[in-house]
């Protein structure tokens, strides 16, 4: 296709990309400490013990400031499906529209309605009724992550659903198969356990920083206790459902788990790289990274992907190329296909308007016969190469992530034996590891949707739609001026929310408007 | 018991539901109406933070509104959500980000160190109800007098076109905007008209709202005074686009062919052809005129339960007029038959029942934010009570 506006589909995936990664800057630590906070003022409800208000009082506090910033740029995502991707909207809006409706319905009118009572209810409903609107702030927000997660699995594996022909466009037939599919399963609990950990990272941190001022020790030390257990079964949660990801990558989207692993060669007893580093480019292989230093474990990558060490796994080159021996369809023989779909559908069209009925039909079937590789036929006439995702980025932000995550597994082992053992004070370095763990945790956590979002490029639907035939009819200078305007003030919104928040840590759970609530609401 | 309807059953109910939400969303614009007036109300520190407390207990129910109604949209008549949404770019995105910088103001506002500073934080607000409000009147009067677009599905297909292969294309590089200033059959003063009837209906709904909500007698005194040229203004624009809307020529579907055509006094047959419709709206209007006879010549301080519902009532039966009885919900000027109706442009009936079905916890879910409303309301604001919370704004 000569008509394609490369500008305009870079610029519209930049602008998803920026409003995206911003918005996940503020959600994990919500849906993490929602459930911190509801377990504070539980054990504050159990046990009547006011310095657990006052606990949970000051983790509300950082939950609400952070909570706006999320919910700002929330509503972009939602309205950008609409507003730079219509085609999308369109091709999949009977599928996809429904989880959002019902993130809508069931679960943010939740959060809306109990957050209210949970910040300002203190003293106007009973304790029960308080602690159990903190809990269900904490299962609407983690609720309204399960239906965006449901609708992003699906992306990355169609199922439950048929093309129709005469609407042109994918229709649901089966709601389980969409909500129980296995790439949104293990999606939704991978990106949940993963804000958990995060939440209690972060707990943690803020908390070291105290101990080692020698100041909110009874907050500190609770809450690093707390944390620590939290994130612990977290971080176990987010490994073994990212070893699940990765299986359902390797059946689904081969190509991206090639690329987190920068594996062009396929090959049985697939090594796993541990850790490595890309070189410069070969001069007579410019569509390949190549490594300059890499640490490999044979047989691992065959193993984590198929439960078999013997097992083969594509590379870039089977993929693109094609591998006979494996039965692996080039992509340019998918490009044929797909175009072969698209012109069939057309033809199918055209015919059903004229009435030609026995055109029709076999226009259909043809269609019918080479539908699995329809969006390929978008391709058609240009470099298969460019089915093919970034592979330095892919690969780093999956080591990255797949790094930090064994780091935080240990961290959360030391902490809670410390705090348990109450011997944080003696223990610097692990105090100020815990502060300075707090940025590698959004790193990890970021680079966990980078692994995800740019390693199925360009696929904004997985083999059926690709973001060149995805985008809105604009101009790129539209998309331009919106991007610049949406990081202007994002940065601005997030620079003021760390300037708050470090204010309000410095300030402490002994600042007067905390100390004056527990005054006058006394053991309310 | 949804599966057993037919598919244009399902895509009626599913166009009340929607309907349903966007008279709530109207309603429930209060919040950005009473941001208009914060230093109107609020003569000192003091009284400013009864006002933006009064309203920062509210706003996430506006916001999720017009969330879930973006969503229930998408899901019930995608092709409406892609053709909009891509189409009117900047009218959307101005409204977006006019929500944006709403979300973190009334957290931030009295943060300290909080970067940009309280008055801007409070000029956000501000910001957000004048084109909040104005700019979602301007876009739904587009329901009734159509905006440039074609849609041809088959766009998807030919890779030979030396357009891009969207479905969905805006025929203006205006992208919306020039839903202001188009002087065909005069639309832009219809628009205009209910742009900024919303915009005084949003402030009248809010003095109605602190009178019932803030215990302040400096505020309750300036609320009188405000509400009677606020509510002047609104049945001033509303009334002038009502009846014009009743006079303007439709866009009516004929049921046989699908074929969209220019009907006279379309508007006006729909309401005489559904006659609950009718009904239901002037229910709606009688509530609105009685919310704010009782305030402004009765004193009463719970105008807001008369005229908040009349409100929803009036919004809801235009909405329905706007899509039932073969109408065009959603028109195309530039090319009649790309039209968007409950028909062409819907889900699947698959999709219409299980979203249905999902539908069925909606009173469950008004239930639960009306127990969580009394709760909070139960005494009227004050200062002292709002310095006796750990959490302000």
């Amino acid at each position: 296709m000569e008509n394609i506006d490369w500008g305009l589909v870079d610029w519209s995936r930049a602008q998803f990309a920026l409003t995206a990664m911003y918005h996940w800057i503020f959600v994990p630590l919500t849906l993490g400490l929602s459930f911190i906070i509801a377990m504070m003022e539980t054990i504050y409800v159990k046990t009547g013990n006011l310095e657990w208000k006052k606990v949970t009082k000051f983790w509300m506090t950082i939950f609400g400031i952070n909570f706006a910033i999320g919910v700002a740029t929330g509503i972009i995502l939602e309205f950008e499906f609409g507003t730079n991707w219509s085609n999308y909207s369109w091709f999949v809006g009977d599928i996809f529209g429904a989880p959002l409706a019902i993130e809508g319905i069931m679960a943010f009118f939740m959060e809306s309605t109990f957050i209210a009572i949970m910040f300002f209810g203190w003293n106007k409903v009973s304790k029960n009724i308080h602690l159990l609107s903190t809990w269900l702030v904490a299962i609407g927000s983690n609720l309204s992550a399960l239906w965006i997660l449901v609708a992003n699995g699906w992306m990355q594996n169609p199922s439950g659903m048929t093309f129709n022909p005469e609407t042109v466009r994918n229709e649901m037939n089966n709601f389980w198969d969409v909500l129980f599919n296995p790439a949104a399963i293990n999606k939704f609990i991978h990106t949940i356990s993963s804000a958990y950990v995060l939440a209690s990272i972060f707990v943690i941190g803020v908390s070291a920083w105290y101990i080692l001022k020698n100041r909110e020790l009874f907050l500190a030390k609770r809450s690093i206790i707390l944390a620590s257990v939290f994130g612990f079964f977290a971080i176990i949660f987010t490994i073994g459902t990212g070893d699940g990801s990765a299986k359902v990558i390797a059946r689904y989207q081969p190509m991206k788990l090639a690329a987190m692993e920068g594996l062009y060669e396929g090959q049985t007893n697939a090594p796993l790289v541990a850790f490595g580093f890309f070189g410069s480019k070969d001069e007579n292989q410019p569509n390949m990274e190549k490594f300059a230093f890499s640490v490999k474990i044979p047989s691992a990558l065959s193993f984590l992907a198929f439960f078999n060490s013997d097992a083969f796994v594509p590379g870039i080159k089977d993929l693109v190329h094609g591998n006979k021996e494996q039965n692996i369809l080039s992509y340019e023989e998918r490009i044929e296909k797909g175009k072969i779909a698209i012109d069939a559908l057309l033809a199918y069209k055209n015919a059903k308007k004229t009435n030609e009925i026995e055109l029709a039909e076999s226009s259909l079937k043809l269609f019918n016969d080479n539908f699995e590789h329809f969006g390929y036929g978008y391709y058609f006439g240009k470099d298969p190469h460019l089915l093919v995702p970034n592979v330095k980025i892919s690969f780093y932000s999956f080591h990255i992530m797949v790094i930090l995550g064994v780091f935080f597994l240990l961290l959360f082992i030391l902490t809670f034996y410390f705090g348990f053992k109450n011997k944080l004070e003696n223990k610097k370095w692990l105090l100020w590891l815990s502060l300075w763990t707090i940025p590698l945790a959004y790193i990890a956590s970021e680079a966990g949707w980078v692994v995800a979002e740019v390693g199925r490029q360009p696929w904004v639907i997985q083999d059926l739609m690709p973001n060149i035939a995805a985008v809105s009819q604009l101009d790129q200078s539209s998309v331009q001026i919106t991007f610049f305007l949406f990081l202007a003030i994002f940065t601005a919104l997030l620079i003021a929310e760390i300037k708050i928040l470090l204010t309000q840590i410095r300030k402490g759970s002994h600042n007067e408007e905390i100390v004056e609530s527990i005054n006058e609401g006394g053991n309310k | 018991m949804f599966e057993n309807l037919s598919h244009l059953s399902l895509q009626q109910y599913w166009w009340l539901i929607d309907s349903l939400l966007g008279a709530l969303l109207v309603f429930l614009l209060f919040v950005q109406g009473g941001q208009t007036l914060i230093y109107t109300l609020g003569k000192t520190n003091g009284e400013r933070d009864i006002v933006v407390n009064s309203l920062g207990r509210k706003w996430e129910f506006t916001f999720t509104t017009l969330v879930t109604f973006g969503g229930a949209l998408f899901a019930s008549f995608p092709l409406f959500y892609s053709t909009s949404f891509g189409g009117a770019y900047w009218v959307w995105m101005a409204i977006l980000f006019a929500f944006i910088i709403q979300a973190v103001s009334y957290e931030y506002r009295k943060k300290e160190s909080n970067f940009l500073g309280k008055k801007t934080y409070e000029f956000f607000l501000f910001i957000n109800g004048l084109l909040g409000t104005i700019l979602l009147g301007t876009a739904v009067s587009t329901f009734f007098t159509g905006s440039m677009f074609s849609v041809n599905k088959l766009n998807l297909l030919n890779l030979s076109s030396d357009r891009m292969p969207v479905i969905s294309s805006w025929e203006t590089p205006f992208h919306g905007l020039e839903a202001v200033w188009t002087v065909d059959n005069l639309a832009f003063l219809q628009n205009l008209a209910l742009g900024l009837a919303v915009f005084f209906l949003a402030r009248t709904l809010a003095l109605l709202y602190f009178q019932n909500n803030i215990d302040n007698e400096e505020i309750n005194a300036r609320t009188k005074k405000c509400l009677k040229i606020n509510s002047v203004l609104f049945l001033m624009f509303f009334l002038f686009w009502l009846i014009r809307l009743m006079f303007i020529e439709g866009f009516a579907v004929n049921p046989e062919t699908k074929e969209i055509f220019m009907e006279p006094y379309k508007y006006f047959n729909n309401l005489i052809e559904m006659p609950i419709v009718l009904i239901i709206m002037l229910i709606g209007v009688v509530l609105v005129l009685l919310g704010l006879f009782m305030s402004i010549f009765k004193g009463k301080d719970n105008g807001i339960w008369f005229t908040g519902p009349g409100t929803v009532l009036t919004v809801f039966a235009l909405f329905l007029i706007a899509g039932y009885n073969n109408t065009s919900f959603y028109p195309s000027t530039f090319d009649l038959q790309s039209s968007l109706t409950i028909e062409n442009s819907s889900s699947s009936h698959f999709t219409l029942t299980a979203m249905s079905y999902v539908s069925l916890i909606v009173p469950f879910v008004l239930a639960y934010i009306w127990f969580a409303w009394r709760a909070m309301d139960k005494k009227k604001i004050t200062l002292e009570e709002i310095e006796s919370e750990s959490h302000s704004y």
